[in-house]
Order: C-alpha cells, then structure tokens, then sequence
C-alpha cells in the first residue's frame, strides 16, 4: 500500500517505530499535493515551508520518545476559515486574499502543541455559503471521483484532500452540513460536533451559533483520533462546552457490537425526490447496523420541513453582521485610493464579496431591520425551538437516528449553480442537525455511477461516543470507506 | 412668551467602569489620552476574524453595583445584543450591548432642585463596550483601539427632568453615586462619563409628547446645561413661530455653545439589533446580588443625613460636603480629630480648603495635610491660642509645604496673646499715633472701633487677642473723653 492510502493509525505505527520521518512523510505529501492538486483544486494555500519545519520538530519529538500522540508528526490540512497563524487564512474569499492571522484558532493550536504538520489549507465556497465550492471566490474543487462533478460543499476543498489522499486528515467546519455534506460526496467519514465541543476561537464565523469544528479522515477510529486532540473547553470561547472529553478511541477498541442501541429511521428523511441508489444504499447500512445488535424503529421528526427556511434565516442574518467587519479598514481587501469613508466602504465589499455573499448578506440585512425582526428572525427562533424539542423527543426513545446525508450523489459541477434555491435543497437533510446543535456524522456506505454515497448517523448532545462507535463497527464490516479513487 | 412652553428632558449617560482589564478580553484598560496609541490591543478588541468574547465578571459586578446603588431590579438573567452599524472605531461591525433585556431596570434617583427634592425615575442600566477613538490631522485619519472593548455602563432615565438645571443636578448627584461606588474615575475631563439628551418642548400644560432631538457629545456638566437650554429655545422658537421641530440627532459645538443638525429621521441608523449568539445569557445568582448589595457603602442621600444628625450641619452644608466622596471623607476626618464644633470644621473646608483645592487644581485625594494637623490647627483657632488670620497662614504653609501647626505657629510667631500689659501697650500706640481717628470716635463715629481693632492687630502681627483688644481699646478711649 502507499503512504497516502494509510491511515492515521497505521501511519503512526510508521513513524513510532522510524520506519519513515515526519519530514520523508510531509514531503511525500507535498509532492504528491503538488502533482495531482492542479487538477483536483483542493489547495487555496500549500504551506510547505511550515510544513517542513513542523515535521522536522515532529521528528525531533519522536526521537526524544517522550509526549509522543498518535497525531505527532502527521500531516493534515484545514479549511481555510480556521485561522493558521502567519498562514493565509482566506475563507475562499477575495476580500481575505492576502489575510494572515497574527494568532492560531485554539484547534490549531491543539494540533501544534500534538506536533501535527499542517499541509496547506482547503478551498471552501467563500465563507461557508454554498453546497459545491462553486461560490469560493478562487475556483471551484473538483470531486477525485469525478472531476466533472462537484465535491459538495461547503468544506469541499477538505473532503477532495482526503478522498484523493493530499492529507491523512483534515478539520473541517460544519455550520448546515459542511462537513457532512462533502464527506458524503467525495466518500470520506466526516463527524460534525456538537455545538461547543471544539472551541471555535480561531475560526472565522459564518453562524456563530450554529458554526463547529469536525474532523474529517479516511475511517471513524481516524475520525475519533482527531476529536481528542482537538475536542475540549476554552476559556476564551464562552460557548464552549464544559464537560470532559472522553477517550473516543479507546472506547473503540473496545466496541464489539451495538447491543443493546435504539436506531431510529425518521420518516420524514426517506421521501420523494430522494435517489433510489441513495436510498437503497442508505437501507442496506441500516441492515447492517441492525445486524451489529441496534434494535431499528421508525420514529418522526415532524417540524422537518421547516429546517431549510428557519435554517437560512438565521444564516442570513448572523452572516450580514459577522460580515460586516471586512470594510477595509484594518485588514484584507482595501480600495482606499478614492472617495470618503462611504467609498471604501462600498468599493472594497464590492469588489470583495462574491454574489452568492452578496445576496446573503442583503436578505439578513433585511430579515433583521425594524419592522421585520419578529416577522422573521424571531419567529425563525421560534420554530428552531420546535425542531430542537423533535429532537429531544426522538431521544427519549432512542439513542440515535439514521438518515442520508444528502438526496443525491454529488451533482455536476454548474449543474445548480445559477439555482440558489435547488442549491439551498441539497442541504435538507443536514441543517436541521446545526438547528439542534447536535454531533453527526457522514459515513461512507455505497456507490453510484462511481460516485459515493454517505449515510448520516445523528446522536443527541455529546453523543460522539456513540456515533463513532457506529461507524466503526460499521466499517469493520464493511470496505466502502477503503476505497479510493483512480488518480 | 418662552413660560408657555414646557421642556420634557431625559438623559443617557455612558460611565466607564473602573475595571482592569477590557469588558471581553484582557488587555489592560489604560488613561486613552496618554498611553501610546494601539498598544493595548489584542485580536478580540480588534475584531480579528474568529476572535470571540469572553464577559469580564468583574464589570459585571460594578454593573450591579450600580443598578442597586439607584434601586434598579437586577435581572437574573439578561442578555448580550449586537447592535450593528458602521463605522472605523467600531472594529467588529456591531457593538456588543444589551437590548430588550438588560441587566437591571425601574430604578430611581432623588435630586434636589429649587422647588424640593424630586425622583427621577431610571429607565434601565445595561452593559456595553466602548469604541475606540478617532482623530484627524493632514488628511489623514487615526484610529486608536486602546479603548475599544473598554467597559461601559448606560443609564437611562425617563423622560423626567423639566429643566437644564434638573438635567445637571441629576447628571451631578449620579456623578457623585458613581464615585462614592468606585465604579468610574469621575474624571469628566478624560471623557469617561459622557451625556446624551433627549429634548422636546411642548405647551404647558399638554400631555402630548412632540418630536424630540437627541443631542450628543455632551462631555461636561456645562455642556449638558448650555446644549439642552440651547435647544429648548431653539424649539420653543420654532413653535412660537408656528413651525414643526424635526426629530433628529444634533451634535453640540462647545466653542458656539450651539447644536447643530447630524441626521435627520431619514437619516436613522437602523442597528438591526440581535441576541449575540458568542455570549450565553447572562445568568446571575441571587445569592450573588445579595453579596454585592451587603458591600454597598454609604451613599450621597444617606451621607447627608448623617452629617445633619450627627455633627448638627444645616442641610445646605451637609449636601455641599458630600456631593464629593473625597471631601466627605476628608471633612469626616478632621472633625474626628478636632475638638471644635463641626460648624467650624466646615466652615474651615468649605472655606480656605476648598479655595486651595480650587485655586491650586489639586485633587483632595492628593492633598498630603494630615486631616490631625489640619484639626489641631483649627482647635487653635477654637481655644484662640491664634487668630484666625494667623490660621490663615498657617493652613497655606501647611497645605503647600506640610509641617505641624504648632511648629510653625511657634517659627512666625504667630502666637496670640491675651497678655493685657502687652496689648495695652499696643493700644496706647495706635491711639496715640491717631489723633484725628480718637476725635472722630469721641465725637460719635463708633464704628471706628473696628478699625482700631484692625490696627492693633496689625501692629502687633496678628497676635493680640482681639476680645481682649477690644476692651482694652473701649476703656482707654473713654478715659481719653473724660
């Protein structure tokens, strides 16, 4: 096998016992990023520089034999709205182009203090806003399966690197199925967090309140390896959550079968419009599932249909004002050579932003002003608060729930993108997930006309533990997720 | 003509705290006026991309501090908002505030004003932080983030005040709560309690509630006068002369003493207000409050009372001596240490002290007189070891180059003596030397007494006692008529 095709667990196995360094391993890597990523596009920015100097530490570190995780001197890349200090951090964004943070999100800083090696960062559509990467304001990420189609969006740039084997592991961000979504297309295992359980200092927010840190990798014991090291209270994130990380890995050496777990199959999940590949796919793994030992039973999630229309709401009108600081006065884009304040203002976010930017924050900006507020952002709060409480419901009696990720395999690149409203749908079945605030987690279970297929398995807050050990009694079955694609 | 129209006044102060570090981050709150422009920065007060706030408690409990300080209902639970608008000392593109639920609410202050004491009723006190500070030179503009991020407290009151003076006597009795709490500098000069106004005038007698303008930058007790009394009559012109007011924002120019016109209704910011969804509610324990409520100190109202009742002041001279923490606390103590009447230790405070305070620009808190020296100096005075004029000096010699009083009663000779033989000396002197005075008074012109009086005391440099004077003066004069 090659070293891009390993994972995280076999790669370690490597460096501990200096059969490879973290330095021969990074410039595989880059090598292989710099050969193959002008046709997959996964890149906004390749870090070799850094990425040298972090594995010849790493190095240092495995020959001292002490403080040794299994995460030291591996290589990894992260979405570019995760800030990476003296590393361009751009969000995909025209406006950002040139930013480098002067400091290291908390994740980041996780990562560092593991010696883990970072990559580069991954291309995404422009702050999170899209399904595709079509909206990065760079290019769009081909998907390594098919480079006619998309990889999903909007951490698409993370899922290609791993599917096409540009890096071992990659933290994504997830505020209505970035993580998931993509993780579902390009056939990788994705894990969005509960809300709060990666700090999300560092990252550049596109809904503060529904925006989480996941991993993504190629198996869910890769998957659990990263949520250690990166999982966890921080003081300088007040909504972090408190409560002590578990050993996820650990707990799944352990796992031997999922007696004695209630799966529950919402109804309103496996509808009309739903692919008939996805949704046998999605069924045979339930199968699975519930030959490991989980009793299934049907329940419902009522307010579903409503997850879409509140979820964008409060998209939008987060997103105008977590927007609003790019206006050219203290860092990025600035198109300050004419005019008054007035001028920079509107030329820089003019030149700055992308459409799809642009319309959002338009419609916050509305859905926010006075006379409007409780017709829309307020009762858009409202109905959260009932999709939330299906959740809770469903919990009562069950200990998670599976569904598909998303109605089709990733569709062609252009095919959607002049239709924002077919582009919102994509997202049906992962939204609801960010309105609740709950973990989920996109594992790999099929194929379509060569393109992959993700079912999606949600638990209630901080039940990681649970959602990784599904996936990995699953994929200890099964070989989807050891595929990869011809390169 | 100006009688027929009635002002409705309501203010917004925004008070600084007096805390250590900045309201969501670390970085140390600094004087903005004198430390180096941007270097009390960091990537939260900044608005860096991805930063995020993190409540600094201690603001918190200041907050509290005051909102029970002016008997608010402290809300257990109240919560941040973002209130959105543009501008280049505002880094994130919204302020973090609070909105529909603020931390405390239905509060009141009492004021004194011609016509008795009134209550103020106080809308609400909410937390918020401060922007950084703008400045302009060669076409260029500055921006100093030192205080951006710098906890602010705004109180607001309900439109409740009827007058320029009201509006000041408010503004000067919440100063004064402000600084017997310890929550904020006082320092007005240094900006760290600003004014806004909301005016509108109406007929008397009306309920009816006209448009009203908003006047900011207020920086002073003075200006806050001078802009309100400047717009009562510029909308009382107006309706006299049967025109309509517009609302709007006006700006106040210090130098004109005018306001003038910086955005009309159309014009409104629109700040989009939502909960901010980087901050949870803030949640308060009651036990909590209580505990803050249990370290509240004395207040202006209750200080007062005290200094009537227990050292016998008329209510005028109580009220003057503790509308400032610093020279309650420095009257208290030298009345604890002196034997004389507290009648005397004030008029000796409100009086020489306060001209130094005044004339000098020194702050009481730097004052080094030891509150004992400036007793014994004024017992002195009280069992007439010196005269009062000699007190005089003494207190300058002490307040500007310290030492004890009876040092330097003793280094000038300023002792007064009662010896009869000494001041008889004296007297026979001055009446000797005044032969045309001495005629005037024996041929009715009393009132000359006094200026006898005067002129021994001159002679003698202030040390004859002048009682003593005087009957030696009385007697003499009249074994000259005989």
């Amino acid at each position: 096998m090659e070293l891009h095709e390993l994972n995280i667990q076999e790669t370690h196995g490597l460096l501990s016992s200096r059969k490879i360094s973290s330095e021969e391993l990074t410039r595989a890597y880059l090598e292989r990023i710099q050969r193959l990523d002008p046709q997959v596009k996964s890149y906004v920015t390749v870090s070799g520089d850094v990425a040298l100097e972090q594995a010849k530490k790493a190095d240092e570190r495995i020959k001292s034999g002490e403080g040794l995780t299994p995460l030291t001197g591996i290589p990894y890349s992260a979405k570019d709205s995760i800030s990476t200090r003296g590393v361009n951090t751009t969000c995909s964004s025209r406006i950002l182009e040139n930013y480098k943070p002067f400091y290291d999100s908390t994740a980041i800083k996780k990562l560092n203090s593991a010696s883990s090696v970072l990559l580069g960062k991954n291309n995404m559509d422009e702050f999170g806003m899209g399904s595709s990467t079509e909206n990065s304001g760079f290019f769009t990420t081909r998907n390594p399966w098919n480079f006619d189609h998309v990889p999903g969006g909007s951490s698409g740039g993370s899922a290609a690197a791993v599917a096409a084997g540009l890096a071992p592991f990659t933290l994504g961000e997830d505020t209505g199925g970035s993580v998931r979504h993509p993780a579902s297309f390009c056939g990788v295992t994705g894990l969005k967090t509960t809300y709060g359980r990666v700090s999300r200092y560092g990252l550049i927010p596109l809904v503060s309140s529904f925006d989480t840190i996941g991993p993504m990798a190629r198996s869910a014991y890769d998957v659990a390896l990263v949520l250690e090291a990166i999982a966890g209270h921080d003081p300088k994130d007040s909504t972090s959550r408190i409560e002590p990380v578990q050993s996820y890995s650990e707990s799944l050496k352990k796992a031997e079968s999922l007696r004695g777990l209630r799966i529950g199959i919402p109804k309103e999940y496996f509808v009309e419009g739903l692919d008939k590949d996805v949704d046998a796919s999605v069924r045979a793994a339930i199968k699975q599932v519930e030959s490991l030992g989980a009793e299934v039973m049907e329940v419902s999630l009522p307010h579903t249909q409503y997850a879409i229309p509140v979820y964008y709401l409060i998209l939008f009108a987060e997103a105008s004002s977590n927007l609003a600081k790019y206006d050219g006065v203290r860092f990025g884009m600035s198109e300050r050579k004419t005019g008054d304040l007035m001028d920079v203002y509107l030329k820089t976010r003019e030149a700055g932003f992308g459409a799809e930017t642009k319309r959002r924050i338009m419609l916050g900006t509305f859905a926010l002003s006075a006379g409007y507020y409780d017709a829309y952002y307020l009762k858009a709060q409202k109905v959260r608060a009932l999709i939330r409480q299906d959740f809770q419901k469903a919990f009562e009696t069950c200990d998670a729930l599976i569904t598909p990720v998303a109605p089709t395999t990733a569709f062609r690149i252009g095919e959607k993108i002049s239709n924002p409203l077919d582009m919102y749908l994509s997202d049906v079945f992962v939204v609801a997930v960010n309105l609740a605030g709950i973990p989920a987690m996109s594992v790999p279970c099929g194929f379509s006309n060569g393109l992959p297929i993700g079912v999606q398995v949600m638990g209630p807050h901080l039940s990681e533990e649970t959602l990784l050990r599904i996936g990995h009694l699953y994929q200890m079955q099964t070989d989807w997720h050891t595929k990869h694609p011809p390169l | 003509m100006q009688q027929t129209y009635e002002p409705i006044i309501g203010l917004e102060v925004h008070a600084e705290l007096l805390t250590r570090s900045k309201m969501f981050c670390g970085c140390e709150v600094v004087d903005s006026i004198t430390a180096k422009p941007n270097r009390f920065i960091c990537p939260v007060c900044t608005g860096q991309p991805g930063a995020l706030p993190v409540l600094n408690k201690k603001a918190v409990e200041l907050a509290v501090k005051v909102g029970l300080a002016l008997e608010c209902e402290i809300h257990t639970e109240s919560i941040f908002a973002r209130k959105n608008y543009f501008y280049p000392d505002l880094p994130k593109g919204y302020q973090i505030s609070q909105y529909d639920q603020p931390l405390a609410t239905d509060g009141k202050l009492l004021i004194e004003t011609e016509s008795g004491v009134k209550e103020i009723r106080i809308r609400r006190v909410h937390l918020e932080e401060d922007t950084g500070k703008l400045s302009h030179a060669d076409a260029h503009s500055f921006i100093d983030y030192n205080r951006s991020g710098v906890p602010l407290l705004e109180i607001v009151t309900e439109p409740d005040l009827r007058s320029p003076d009201e509006a000041k006597a408010y503004a000067t009795a919440l100063h004064a709560i402000l600084r017997y709490l310890d929550v904020n500098s006082g320092d007005m000069e240094k900006g760290v309690i600003r004014f806004e106004a909301n005016v509108s005038v109406r007929k008397m007698g009306s309920d009816q509630l006209n448009a009203r303008t908003e006047i900011k930058n207020l920086n002073s007790f003075r200006s806050l006068a001078q802009g309100i009394e400047y717009e009562i009559a510029r909308q009382t012109e107006i309706y006299s002369r049967g025109g309509v007011v517009e609302q709007e924002t006006v700006g106040f120019n210090e130098s004109t003493g005018k306001t003038y016109s910086q955005r009309g209704k159309e014009e409104a910011h629109d700040y989009r207000y939502f909960p901010e969804p980087d901050l949870p509610p803030l949640v308060l324990d009651a036990d909590w409050i209580e505990s803050i409520r249990a370290t509240l100190p004395e207040l202006p109202d209750a200080k007062t009372k005290r200094f009537i009742s227990d050292f016998g002041l008329t209510p005028l001279d109580a009220r003057f001596l503790t509308s400032d923490l610093s020279l309650a606390d420095y009257f208290e103590r030298v009345a604890s240490h002196s034997k004389s009447p507290a009648k005397s230790v004030h008029s000796w405070i409100a009086g020489e002290f306060m001209r130094y305070i005044n004339e000098s620009g020194i702050k009481i808190d730097d004052v080094t007189l030891l509150p004992e020296s400036f007793a014994k100096l004024i017992d002195m005075v009280t069992d007439k070891t010196i005269g009062g004029n000699s007190a005089k000096v003494v207190l300058s010699e002490m307040l500007q180059h310290g030492g004890y009083p009876a040092q330097i009663v003793q280094e000038k000779g300023l002792a007064q003596v009662s010896d009869e033989s000494f001041i008889q000396e004296a007297v026979t002197k001055v009446l000797n030397d005044n032969p045309s005075e001495v005629e005037k008074y024996l041929a009715g012109k009393e009132t000359l007494l006094q200026w006898f009086v005067g002129q021994v005391a001159r002679s003698t440099k202030g040390k004859a006692d002048p009682s003593v004077t005087r009957e030696l003066l009385v007697k003499e004069l009249e074994e000259r008529r005989r």
